[in-house]
């Protein structure tokens, strides 16, 4: 476990990209080879199945240090991380262990058929004979909630660094369902595999914000405008009889969309259609929230395949019969996508993202006013004559969003962050006005600033009025201007409704409690917006 | 609100006031924060010596720091052991080993005795008066670090780490930028560093606070001063200390490639190091960790025990469990904590 110890050191003491990347190439190049697997398999997602409960964990911790349950509970959300929280509590280690990294997700894996006191024991041993960082790691470890700031797609690129491959490449290898116990570093990573090539996608081209005034774009006539539509920005690609469907964050998910698949039946090879992956119900997209479910998953339980089932609303064309077509014009491009879906089954799973047509902006934006109504976010602007490029560059796609909802709202719950956020006050709990009394109805953590978190923590501290574990009842003193994608009615929640995407726009220093919304204004926008 | 000893019908030797704790009988407040007639101070950091006192008490060798800071006051000197004797009470000063020149107050009347320990750590440093326990009826604890999750591991293997650290950066010709705070952490790193490894630079808020103990006979290594007028390239592979405030600013830009450190007992979580952006967390503290404090408690073998600045609650709680009379009292200290929260350092 020492040398994996160490590169986990090292990976923590830098947040420079390339110092990590450098890190994690030396360790697959030099690294014992079976632990170089294990390693991979850890940060491309297939942890251990987690063998005793945090319950468990918690209980033997406290038990093991001499402290009394409620002293570790009340320690864990000051730490922020349950699996750091065990190792600073326990007692210094009275043994070593030589252990490696295989040898103990070995022992992982076979401890779930144990019996619990056998289990009990073989933590408790672990605990005695780990220190430090090896310690904090094997709790990660059996935990199986191993994410510690490396993504698999910095993993891919230290790959591409230690072995020469292309990293597209890589990301094909490490997909599907290997184990470290069916593959080996070598056939995993260094064998020749032609299959990887054909999965290639093609760099997104992103489109920035919008932030002057669209009628300073010039002639409307130079813009095709679309619906921004509130999915997962993909690509889908039909090479020699496969489909594969990456997400915007060149993440290969093709397993969890298995019906992309029907593609082939109707579309030619060599084609790559780059567009919004969508919930699809009673021809129109399904909110954000439905597809959500699906994302999570890497393998779809027929049951929510046919109650989520998703489509591709494509909005343009890559290749075409096998020709790389990114240097035409999108006008270009868009005729030959319009061709390409002509005729094509009303129940297959790809959809022409429609055009907007408007004879001047005015028109427009008042089109873009009814995005919500449309299931959208807003309106996509791209430059008729515009090249498909790669990366976000400025000029020919825009970003023409809705301006959020806002609500303003009063602080009633405050909660520390976790990680790196911990000690800090940074989740709170919002409410409006029902007569006299406050209803919760959203959580918000991001949108202030360091500073800004920094002075609600020190008023928190002292203006808790009732405690529950971590999290504090405050004064009801301060109002927050609450700005969401969308709304929806929730009978999970109390105020029954559900906001998309919550975030604190501005700490109204200046509004007193009492002027804060009420309940009815956010049933007003249900009903609205709902 | 403080409880207190059950068999005494009068009024407590020691108050809890909105000026800081004060007895009545001899007309002392110990560490106020708002101005009083006459202070005792525990030890010179800024929150327990403040300004506008008509009359300070403190150890002669917290008197050089607090006059710095201070400038001219009306300041009375004592020995540590030295007994005072105001209106009956007998005052005294005992080390507490926080930083050089920190003391416990012990203040006596008829068999009440009161404690009051500043802040404290019960390891020897090495460079200050090491901490001494004093039997009595009430101790005031802090407890910035008043939970199991903080131990600190010996000093002298904080001081291979830091010195490890300096060696490899050295080695490879980049600075080693260690935060510090001004006022007995910066000393006591460099009373541990190897000046074998290379020159050692400090920011002027350091260095003032060198000047002051070497001028009262403490031996530090030999230290260059960083002016605004110093060539950062002249000295690769230096080791600079700096107040924590600098790590991250232009000041420390100017050194160009460099790693940056940080010595404190919060470097203990992983959350707070990453938070800071820090490359190396040394955990190092001039504050007692959970079992220091436990330990120093049992040690004064008081009934009594007033936890103030930390995790006052759940460290009270704690102590009531484990038999004592414990409660908590609201001060205006800061111990560690704020200053890596609240006030931009």
């Amino acid at each position: 476990m020492k040398a994996f110890a160490d590169l986990f050191q090292t990976l923590d003491e830098t947040s420079k990209t390339t110092l990590k990347i450098n890190a994690l190439a030396h360790y697959f190049k030099h690294a014992d080879d079976k632990d170089r697997i294990w390693t991979i398999a850890l940060f491309s997602g297939r942890r251990p199945k987690r063998a005793v409960t945090t319950a468990q964990l918690r209980a033997w911790a406290a038990e093991r240090s001499g402290i009394e349950p409620w002293l570790f509970e009340e320690c864990y959300p000051i730490v922020g991380d349950l699996a750091e929280t065990i190792s600073l509590v326990l007692p210094d280690a009275s043994e070593t262990s030589q252990a490696s990294l295989t040898d103990w997700l070995k022992a992982l894996a076979a401890l779930a058929s144990e019996p619990e006191e056998a289990r009990k024991t073989f933590v408790l041993d672990a605990w005695d004979c780990l220190d430090g960082t090896e310690r904090f790691l094997f709790n990660k470890l059996i935990t199986g909630g191993f994410r510690v700031g490396v993504s698999q797609k910095l993993m891919t690129r230290a790959l591409a660094a230690a072995s020469g491959k292309d990293e597209a490449e890589l990301a094909h290898r490490l997909m599907g369902d290997w184990t470290p116990l069916t593959t080996s570093y070598h056939a995993l990573i260094e064998a020749d595999d032609p299959a990887s090539a054909r999965s290639r996608p093609y760099p997104f081209y992103l489109a920035s914000g919008l932030e002057g005034a669209a009628h300073d774009l010039g002639p409307v006539v130079d813009w095709h405008a679309e619906w921004k539509w509130d999915g997962i920005r993909g690509q889908v690609i039909l090479r020699a009889g496969e489909v594969f469907v990456w997400s915007r964050g060149e993440e290969l998910v093709s397993e969890r969309f298995p019906e992309f698949n029907r593609l082939l039946d109707v579309l030619p090879e060599g084609t790559v259609l780059d567009g919004e992956i969508l919930g699809w119900q009673d021809a129109r997209p399904m909110p954000f929230a439905a597809l959500q479910k699906r994302i999570g998953r890497k393998s779809v339980p027929t049951k929510l395949l046919r109650e989520i089932p998703v489509v591709i609303y494509a909005y343009d064309l890559l290749e075409w019969r096998g020709e790389d077509i990114r240097a035409q014009p999108f006008e270009q491009r868009r005729a030959a996508l319009v061709r390409a879906l002509a005729d094509l089954p009303e129940t297959a799973p790809v959809h022409l993202s429609p055009e907007i047509k408007a004879s001047d902006w005015n028109a427009l934006a008042k089109s873009r006013s009814t995005a919500r109504e449309n299931s959208a976010e807003g309106l996509m602007l791209k430059r008729r004559t515009s090249p498909y490029l790669a990366g976000r560059k400025r000029g020919d796609w825009w970003k023409w969003k809705l301006d959020p909802l806002t609500i303003d709202a009063v602080m009633i719950y405050a909660q520390s962050g976790h990680g790196r956020r911990a000690n800090l006050f940074t989740d709170y709990t919002f409410a409006v006005w029902s007569g006299n009394d406050l209803v919760p109805f959203t959580k918000a953590y991001s949108g202030l600033s360091d500073a800004e978190f920094g002075q609600i923590t020190a008023w928190v501290r002292k203006n808790t009025l009732q405690r529950f574990g971590p999290v504090r009842a405050v004064a009801p003193e301060h109002v927050f201007e609450i700005a969401f994608e969308g709304i929806q009615a929730s009978t999970r929640h109390k105020s029954g409704v559900a906001l998309r995407f919550p975030r604190m726009l501005r700490w109204r220093r200046d509004k007193p409690v009492q002027e804060a919304n009420t309940l009815d204004d956010l049933k007003e926008m249900l009903n609205l917006y709902g | 609100m403080p409880r207190y000893n059950r068999h005494m019908a009068h009024e407590p030797l020691i108050t809890f006031t909105d000026r800081g704790m004060y007895c009545a009988r001899a007309q002392v407040y110990m560490d106020p924060w708002k101005p009083v007639a006459r202070a005792l101070i525990t030890h010179g950091h800024a929150d327990h010596a403040r300004e506008g006192h008509a009359h300070y008490m403190c150890t002669k060798s917290a008197a050089p720091i607090m006059r710095h800071r201070l400038g001219s006051i009306d300041l009375q000197e004592v020995e540590y052991g030295e007994k005072i004797v105001i209106n009956g009470v007998e005052i005294s000063f005992h080390p507490a080993g926080h930083v050089i020149g920190s003391a416990q107050i012990r203040l006596a009347y008829k068999g009440e005795v009161w404690v009051i320990s500043g802040d404290y750590k019960v390891e020897h440093d090495g460079i200050g008066e090491p901490f001494e326990p004093v039997r009595c009826t009430h101790f005031v604890t802090e407890c910035t670090f008043g939970l199991p999750i903080f131990k600190w591991a010996p000093q002298a293997r904080v001081a291979a780490q830091i010195n490890d650290w300096w060696r490899i950066n050295a080695n490879a010709g980049v600075h080693s930028i260690i935060g510090a705070y001004s006022l007995g952490k910066a000393q006591r790193i460099l009373s541990l560093l190897e000046p074998g490894i290379g020159p050692i630079l400090t920011h002027g808020a350091i260095e003032a606070s060198n000047a002051v103990l070497r001028g009262q006979g403490i031996t530090l290594p030999q230290t260059t001063l960083i002016t605004p007028d110093f060539d950062h390239t002249s000295q690769n592979g230096a080791m600079v200390l700096a107040p924590p405030a600098a790590l991250g600013s232009k000041w420390a830009a100017k050194f160009g490639a460099h790693s940056s450190g940080f010595a404190s007992g919060w470097m203990r979580l992983r959350g707070v190091r990453r938070r800071r952006a820090l490359e190396r967390g040394f955990v190092m503290s001039d504050h007692a960790d959970w079992e220091g404090l436990l330990h120093a408690i049992a040690l004064t073998n008081a009934e009594n025990i007033y936890v103030t600045h930390g995790y006052t609650d759940i460290f009270a709680r704690h102590l009531k469990s484990a038999g004592y009379n414990a409660a908590i009292v609201e001060t205006a200290f800061d111990g560690e904590d704020t200053a890596l929260e609240s006030k931009a350092i």
